[in-house]
């Protein structure tokens, strides 16, 4: 009897603590469900004002102009610039920094180092932005004599200092992952430790580190304090690095405010916002995709 | 008949930080023999044998004494380079561990890094440290596709072909077999028989009948020590020590 009264018991905290996970859940879900939605809601109605074609790579976004252009085109590219610059830096930076640091330094090092690169991931992106502006900015005017300092350069230096720890410290968990085994079979063969990091180690933990790039690069386009403050705003399309550019996040942060509620440019900038929202979410399943794909067949044939 | 000994330790004492895990080992290797090392979990045959081709050298804080002669020369004298030593004697390993790479790409491996690049010198290569192995028949038709995707004995004699595409003078191999099933196991122990006639063979085992059947010289060691080496055969039917007796009985405890 007592017994069976305790198995109830069990039952009924089982179930209780289940549907509790599960309301957790659902709620988190319904949430992002909601801001997609009111994202969709808010954006749309703009294609009633200019089509798909023309908001993407109309070249010219003058949302305050009579009449105003809503071509989101120079926007677009000064992410994609911003974004492919700051990964021509992060990418060697964070990648051979997390070789570095988990295949080469000895043990004491690395822990000072990993602490480091914790601190930057750390550093809140105003501070950054703030370091951009008031000690970068005004060096690359002085060296490279020219306008301004706040421009495509800055930026991405800001953002690759922002990229650098997500890359350098999914990558170094990544080289973490590859066993021992394989290492030890390549020196039992006569490798160099050179050699044994480029052609099995890093190429073993080549998946991840793939996944850490990808990753680094969404977190570069997505950022929207740093952009704002150092890449100077400019909604047109550069033509050098030293040009000002107004990435996309920049735009919607730095317009909102002045953009008259349910008018055209209120939804212009929720469209852009769509675009941003499509970007991020293929990066996050291009880096889901290679990442299982690799897992499946023990990384393949590399 | 005895061999030239190709390796040979003098009073190597080896320690991992301050714990000692092998003392005062003095033994001849002799060139194109099978010498089979025995002894109970922990007692040290592969600290040995990692010793003889320097991959101790990985491990931190390590430390050798004593001499260990490969060809007359101390392999662990300051100028001697561990990776041209390792080049000369292959290992093979308990667990196998081929390279997450093609089956092909698996064997020339090594040998890309020493050099060899033409196509026609490794697609010979591939192939003969393949039927080396006894894996040629098996793998002929998929050597594209990942090692990952073999048999755990076909994966372990993948390894061996691999260490054999070096050419190596010696072949370390720790309990090469004991991930395998019995037909995989016999299969190996076969090859080492073959393999006898142009490598020299250490072999760590833990099966008294493996290391009966393919050594001509045993050692068994206990506790760090080498309690007693000899040929096979008298090991294994009038050893002198009472200690190898009751190990090889089963007595042992
Ligand atoms: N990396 C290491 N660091 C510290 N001690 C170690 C290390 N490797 C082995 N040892 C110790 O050295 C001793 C000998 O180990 P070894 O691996 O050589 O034994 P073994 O005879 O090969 O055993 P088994 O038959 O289980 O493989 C053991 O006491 C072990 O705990
Ligand atoms: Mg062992």
């Amino acid at each position: 009897m007592v017994q069976k009264a305790s198995v109830i018991s069990r039952r009924i905290k089982e179930t209780l603590i289940k549907n509790i996970f599960a309301v957790f859940a659902l709620f988190s879900i319904v949430m992002l469900g909601l801001i997609v939605f009111f994202l969709f809601r808010e954006g749309l109605p703009i294609f009633r004002v200019v089509s798909v074609t023309d908001f993407l790579f109309g070249p010219f976004w003058y949302p305050t102009y009579d009449p105003p252009e809503y071509g989101i085109g120079p926007l677009i590219v000064g992410s994609v610039v911003v974004t492919i610059l700051s990964s021509l830096i992060a990418v060697p930076l964070g990648v051979l920094s997390a070789i570095y640091i988990s295949e080469i330094a000895p043990p004491r090092l690395k822990e000072v180092l990993k602490a480091i690169i914790e601190l930057l991931a750390g550093l809140p992106s105003v501070v950054l932005g703030f370091f951009g502006m008031v000690i970068l900015a005004p060096w690359l005017q002085e060296t490279f004599d020219i306008a301004t300092g706040l421009n495509i350069l800055n930026a991405s230096i800001m953002l690759a200092l922002m990229a650098i720890p997500t890359i350098s410290s999914l990558s170094e968990d990544a080289l973490y992952a590859v066993p021992r085994d394989f290492k030890e079979a390549s020196y039992a063969l006569g490798a160099t430790r050179y050699e044994t990091i480029t052609r099995v180690t890093f190429t073993a933990a080549l998946s991840g580190i793939s996944t850490a790039v990808i990753l680094g690069m969404a977190r570069a386009i997505g950022e929207t304090m740093v952009v704002l403050m150092v890449a100077g705003g400019a909604a047109a399309l550069p033509g050098s690095i030293f040009d000002s550019v107004r990435p996309m996040p920049a735009s919607i942060a730095a317009e909102m405010g002045e953009a008259p509620f349910g008018g055209d440019h209120y939804h212009a900038l929720f469209a852009t916002g769509i675009v941003l929202f499509f970007i991020t979410l293929a990066f996050n399943l291009v880096a889901d995709y290679i990442s299982n794909r690799f897992k499946e067949v023990g990384s393949g044939t590399l | 008949m005895k061999n030239q000994p190709i390796i040979t330790t003098k009073n190597v004492n080896f320690y991992y930080g301050a714990f000692q895990a092998l003392t005062d080992i003095t033994m001849d290797f002799e060139r194109n023999r099978v010498t089979a090392l025995i002894g109970p979990s922990g007692c040290g045959k592969s600290t040995l044998l990692r010793l003889l081709n320097r991959m101790n050298d990985l491990i931190d804080q390590t430390r050798v004494e004593g001499e260990v002669l490969f060809e007359g020369r101390n392999i662990y004298e300051p100028d001697v380079d561990p990776v041209e030593i390792r080049k000369r004697i292959g290992m093979v390993f308990q667990k196998p561990n081929p390279f997450p790479k093609s089956i092909y790409n698996n064997i020339t491996y090594a040998p890309r890094l020493a050099g060899i690049k033409s196509k026609e010198s490794l697609d010979a290569l591939v192939e003969d440290s393949l039927k080396q192995a006894v894996l040629w028949d098996e793998v002929k038709d998929i050597l594209g596709r990942s090692a990952m995707t073999l048999s755990g004995g076909q994966q372990q004699r993948l390894c061996i072909a691999r260490a054999l595409a070096m050419k190596p003078d010696v072949l370390l191999m720790d309990e090469p077999t004991s991930a395998l099933d019995p037909i995989s196991t016999a299969k190996i122990e076969e090859l080492v028989d073959e393999l006898k006639e142009s490598y020299t063979i250490i072999i760590v085992t833990h099966n008294m009948q493996q290391a009966a059947r393919v050594s001509e010289y045993t050692g068994f060691f206990y506790l760090g020590k080498l309690i007693e080496f000899g040929l096979t055969e008298k090991i294994f039917t009038n050893p002198d020590i009472k200690q190898t007796e009751d190990y090889i009985t089963g007595r042992f405890g």
